[in-house]
């Protein structure tokens, strides 16, 4: 081998290094150093001057402050987390099923499509802020907002609980569907994306298979649960991480670690907050992705 | 033999039970297009309201016997909402950011989707399991850092070197964002790196070599063979970053607060359009003691909000159906 050339195999690695450059700078120096950084700030005071900033170790002071000391943080933190996963099953659910019910053949399909998918890109948290500000400005103030969102939903809830727990359905149960139902709006704007990867899915299963399964005499029940459920339980997986990673953005402890952060000043006690949650967040997903990661099916 | 009259007994059989089939396949597709109906109207009805609240008059306010269609039709609302937006500027230059910031995402993570799908240097993957991590942290936790970073902006010490300052300030500039979407680093651009990843690691490896035998380069290879036929992935990267990116509040607020751009307009309608309608209605002069009318300012705001997505309404029109097939031809599903 002539040592001025490099070889073909050492080549394509520097070629491929090159075309990763770009993200790797980036993931450098704006995803691994401000972690880094991240880390640092949740252990000191910072303090910003014109020019920059200073820190000052305080060691777990800020951890300590936030867990026991702020007034609302725990509140908040378990209200969030607790929706989030109260929420995924209900929006998998959702979307299975409204996945399925598109990609059955029916007249108007296309235009169903269209108005499913269209919370996609109406989701946004700038209208939501919005609306939300127009609401308070028309009624006061903002637990009047909270009063009245829920005494305009309460009408007819308790028949509805009378009637499950009637049916004799724990009531635990019983809580659980009526707050889907009021819910609904909600579950339904928030999971367009996992519709259309539902649907995605749906399609790649082989026709075939569902014309075999009809001549051998299973009826369209069975062959959801033989055939379409396990070929799009893969997907299923790739959802639930998708609508947990989804319900960061507009969740109220992002909220408030901003303010904590820019509002009244306090960095530190901000990225020990955003740690504390960042480690829940990844104790769950660690623990959905191995339990569902062994019952799926793959091909 | 049969009897003719045992045939005719199996054939009534035969049609009750296509009928009953009949019935239940007719019965079937009311219940189905019930649910979608409903389903539709809920996704739907804020979106009406909004449309019938733009077209509304200020009188029609506390007339309680309207619904949905106004009696009295005016324009006042949309010309007042599009005065406090300042919209067609607003518009343009939300449109020209978003534009630049999602081409550049697209660039930089098709590049290096196709660096994760087909070269094996040391550590590659290792390198793509930090490509899902930049996903799986939430945003919150880079926040101060970047902040802070963007705030005096420096790389290695360079600036600091010429211009003998502590780094320059980034912030309400479009340097930020146009910077983390070049490096691929932005709005779930992991995501993104993804789905390239996943799509070229499909494509057959036969079409390269070929390229190569015949004598193009890696490069080469890349933008004459590779990208043009992922057509299919660059659509969806680009439907998703352009929303994303339109509507992305968490990364405008943070760095770009006092730019004009949609996402942060939008948000703060609420306090202008209390602080500017009085004047707007001729009460001007009157100073703090005139306040408008909460159920007009409401409206107004319906309307600036309605005024801020019928964008994205248009496009989708236009694009809607490319949504689901390049979903499914982009691979995410491989």
């Amino acid at each position: 081998m002539n040592g001025n050339k490099l070889s073909l195999q050492h080549k394509r690695s520097l070629l491929g290094i090159a075309f990763i450059a770009p993200w790797l700078l980036g993931f450098i120096f704006l995803f691994a150093a401000p972690l880094l950084r991240s880390i640092q700030f949740s252990f000191s005071k910072l303090t910003v001057d014109p020019s920059g900033f200073t820190l000052q170790g305080v060691g777990w002071a800020n951890f300590n402050n936030a867990l026991f000391v702020d007034a609302s943080f725990n509140r908040v933190l378990t209200e969030s987390v607790w929706d989030m996963v109260l929420n995924v099953p209900m929006i998998l659910f959702f979307s299975l099923f409204s996945a399925t019910l598109l990609n059955q053949k029916f007249r108007g399909r296309i235009v169903a499509r269209a108005i499913f998918f269209l919370p996609v890109i109406l989701a946004s948290n700038a209208i939501s802020a919005a609306e939300a500000s127009g609401l308070i400005n028309l009624v006061g103030d903002a637990t009047a907002v909270n009063e009245l969102g829920q005494s305009g939903s309460q009408y007819n809830v308790m028949s509805m609980v009378m009637i499950l727990s009637e049916i004799g359905l724990p009531l635990s149960f019983v809580d659980y569907i009526v707050d889907a139902i009021l819910r609904i709006y909600e579950i339904i704007t928030s999971s367009g994306v996992q519709i259309l990867i539902f649907l995605a899915a749906l399609q790649s299963v082989p026709g075939a298979m569902y014309e075999v399964a009809k001549i051998e005499g299973a009826t369209a029940y069975e062959s959801f649960w033989k055939i379409t459920f396990p070929l799009v339980s893969p997907l299923i997986l790739t959802n639930v991480i998708y609508t947990i990673i989804d319900s960061f953005s507009g969740s109220a402890v992002t909220k408030m670690i901003f303010t904590t952060a820019f509002t009244t000043q306090n960095f530190g006690l901000s990225a020990a907050m955003s740690w504390i949650y960042t480690l829940i967040i990844s104790i769950i997903l660690v623990i959905v992705g191995y339990v569902l990661s062994k019952r799926v099916h793959y091909n | 033999m049969q009897s003719p009259q045992a045939v005719r007994k199996e054939a009534q059989h035969y049609r009750i039970q296509k009928v009953r089939g009949r019935a239940v396949d007719i019965l079937y597709a009311l219940f189905r297009y019930a649910l979608v109906i409903g389903i539709s109207f809920i996704i739907i009805y804020p979106l009406l309201m909004k449309f019938s609240i733009a077209f509304k008059d200020k009188t029609d306010i506390y007339n309680p016997t309207i619904y949905m269609i106004p009696v009295h039709f005016t324009l006042d609302n949309i010309r007042m909402a599009m005065q406090i937006l300042d919209y067609f500027p607003l518009l343009g230059n939300t449109l020209l950011f978003v534009v630049v910031t999602t081409l550049l995402t697209t660039a930089s993570c098709a590049l290096a989707g196709y660096g994760f799908a087909r070269f094996n240097f040391p550590g590659s993957s290792l390198l793509f399991a930090l490509v899902i991590l930049t996903l799986l942290v939430p945003t919150s936790t880079l926040m101060v850092p970047m902040y802070l970073h963007f705030r005096s902006f420096d790389i290695l010490g360079i600036i600091h070197l010429i211009t003998g300052k502590s780094g320059l300030n980034l912030l309400n500039t479009y340097w930020p964002s146009i910077i983390t979407s070049a490096t691929a680093i932005g709005l779930k651009a992991g995501l993104f790196i993804y789905i390239f990843r996943q799509f070229f690691k499909g494509m057959p490896k036969e079409i390269e070599e070929a390229a190569l035998i015949d004598g193009a380069g890696g490069v080469k290879t890349f933008l004459r063979i590779m990208l043009p036929n992922a057509v299919s992935p660059m659509i969806t990267v680009i439907l998703f970053c352009f929303v994303w990116q339109y509507n992305d509040t968490f990364f405008t607020s943070l760095f770009m607060s006092e730019l004009a751009l949609m996402p942060t307009k939008v948000s703060s309608l609420a306090a202008q359009a209390n602080a500017l309608i009085p004047g707007m209605l001729g009460a001007g002069g009157g100073g703090s003691a005139v306040k408008a009318d909460p159920n007009h300012v409401a409206m107004i705001i319906d309307t600036g909000i309605l005024l801020a997505i019928i964008p994205l309404i248009l496009l989708y029109l236009v694009v809607q159906r490319y949504f689901v097939e390049s979903v499914e031809r982009s691979g995410i599903i491989g």
